[in-house]
């Protein structure tokens, strides 16, 4: 049963892979490849891994949904009404991307997995996680944080329109923003400022 | 998916039979309660208003379906669809009681994950019309999303991080003394109103407003619409119903069976909700993403991190 449902979902996230490149709207293109995570997230918790599986599920639902407004934004024909392929430079990348397909298969089937010994861990996840970061928890961390900040600082030197702008000296009472959010144009005159 | 087994819920055969059943009746009469309070504030209530769930339902049965020119059908139905299909999946790790579909050991994020699904549901059905109105609901939703969900996912975290476990069942049982409702009062709140914004109820109805003429359900006519807009009373319900065992100590109560606790708990969030939330004017997607960023995530975030200094010196 197991070994059924593995083949089955491998199958159907390869195929759902290729819709990528055979559909010609973005928000069908961005649906397809969600469905394609959505089976590998299946084939996770096939592994007994649920909560990696379960996590894949949400994040990959989250972040296909804000692909799938950017793609429809800075693409081309973004509804599929006229004609266009998701591919470019056709021969190279069908030989570059079979070829990176071709090698990760043989590598699954060449390699020489090891005999298992002993049973399954009581909770695969947390083990998995000791067996990847153990030695590298401290570094994981902070690397977390400096991702983290530097995510905070990209926002606030790209925000238009930051504190002064909209509330002049201080922080208080309704800000003058021309669109409400503090969007909008970069620079005010003096006149509007406070 | 292994660990499937609890402690201390059990599945008998014939629940996963009633829970929609349950549901369906929660989501009947929380609707049938707002149109008696709209009806009440409008001055013409004749009582009437009880049936308006069972007169909706059979209205877009016999209506003819409507279609518009060059709609992504494909997007479009499995959009509609995908929004009562997220509310039944989120509903399979709610326990009523006792009782309960499964209790996974990744019980609370398997509902976050699940009711995500209404995010790409939503956009994909506001897509799909190729209707102008339609698409801006659609978007008003993927930002609306962005408003609630952090937010939404720390009053998760603090739950979590005070029961120890992320199975709904042993959360229940943690709250054997004290519901988690008054050790992180601020988690519920943020709860609550995420679950109203997660099912764009009233008043974060923008993605389906009348300003868009009905927003991402403007181009939905028949059984599409049925299922769009009993979908999302569905997720409404079950959003709310999920608060029960998260903070109001699942089934736990004195004489009572616990599923009856759970029952009357669940019609008490509900019946608040929905009277509280018509209070309110409709909220507008920028004025919450403000909102939300500066007041409800920062709240959240004090919250969990009161919760983990508690449980370090318990």
């Amino acid at each position: 049963m197991q070994t059924v449902l593995a083949w089955g979902f491998g199958v159907l996230a390869v195929v759902c892979a290729l819709l990528v490149f055979r559909l010609d709207s973005m928000a069908r293109v961005t649906f397809a490849l969600l469905a394609s995570f959505l089976f590998v997230a299946f084939e996770v918790l096939l592994l007994g891994l649920n909560y990696l599986g379960v996590v894949l599920v949400l994040m990959t639902v989250m972040e296909m949904v804000i692909m799938a407004v950017f793609m429809v934004m800075y693409m081309m024909n973004p509804a599929g009404l006229v004609p266009m392929a998701m591919y470019h430079n056709r021969a190279g990348a069908m030989a570059v991307s079979v070829g990176t397909f071709c090698l990760l298969a043989a590598g699954t089937l060449l390699v020489d997995w090891p005999e298992r010994v002993g049973r399954p861990v009581s909770d695969p996840t947390a083990e998995l996680g000791a067996e990847l970061m153990s030695s590298q928890m401290p570094t994981m961390m902070t690397l977390g944080m400096v991702l983290f900040a530097a995510i905070l600082a990209t926002v606030t030197l790209s925000m238009p329109r930051g504190r002064y702008d909209r509330f002049g000296g201080s922080p208080r009472g309704r800000p003058t923003d021309p669109v409400p959010g503090g969007l909008g144009p970069t620079t005010v005159s003096p006149g509007e400022r406070r | 998916m292994r660990g499937g087994g609890s402690p201390v819920l059990e599945t008998p055969l014939w629940w996963p039979a009633v829970l929609p059943v349950a549901l369906g009746g929660f989501a009947c009469g929380a609707v049938a309660f707002d149109s008696v309070l709209s009806a009440r504030a409008g001055g013409t209530s004749s009582g009437r208003e009880l049936l308006t769930p069972l007169r909706e339902t059979v209205r877009s049965l016999v209506t003819q379906r409507r279609g518009t020119r060059a709609a992504d059908t494909v997007l479009w139905r499995v959009g509609v669809a995908a929004v009562p299909v997220a509310a039944l999946l989120a509903a399979l790790v709610l326990p009523l009681g006792k009782y309960v579909v499964a209790d996974p050991d990744v019980g609370i994020v398997w509902f976050n994950a699940a009711e995500i699904l209404g995010w790409a549901a939503v956009w994909a059905a506001g897509w799909g019309a190729n209707s102008v109105f339609s698409l801006v609901g659609g978007y008003r939703f993927v930002a609306q999303g962005l408003c609630y969900e952090l937010p939404h996912m720390f009053a998760l975290i603090a739950v979590a991080t005070a029961a120890g476990t992320l199975r709904v069942g042993e959360v229940v049982e943690a709250q054997r003394n004290v519901w988690f409702v008054a050790w992180m009062p601020v988690a519920f709140v943020v709860y609550l109103i995420s679950a109203a914004a997660m099912a764009f109820r009233a008043p974060f109805g923008a993605p389906v407003g009348t300003d868009l003429a009905g927003g991402a359900a403007t181009e939905l006519s028949g059984v599409d619409r049925l299922l769009f807009l009993a979908g999302r009373w569905l997720l409404f319900v079950v959003a709310l119903a999920f608060s029960v065992p998260l903070f109001l100590g699942g089934g736990q109560g004195p004489l009572l069976p616990p599923w009856l606790w759970s029952v009357v708990k669940t019609a008490g969030v509900v019946t608040c909700v929905v009277w509280l939330s018509r209070r309110f004017p409709t909220v507008r997607v920028d004025r919450f993403a403000e909102f939300s960023w500066t007041v409800l995530l920062p709240a959240s975030l004090l919250q969990v991190l009161v919760v983990s200094v508690m449980v370090l010196i318990r």
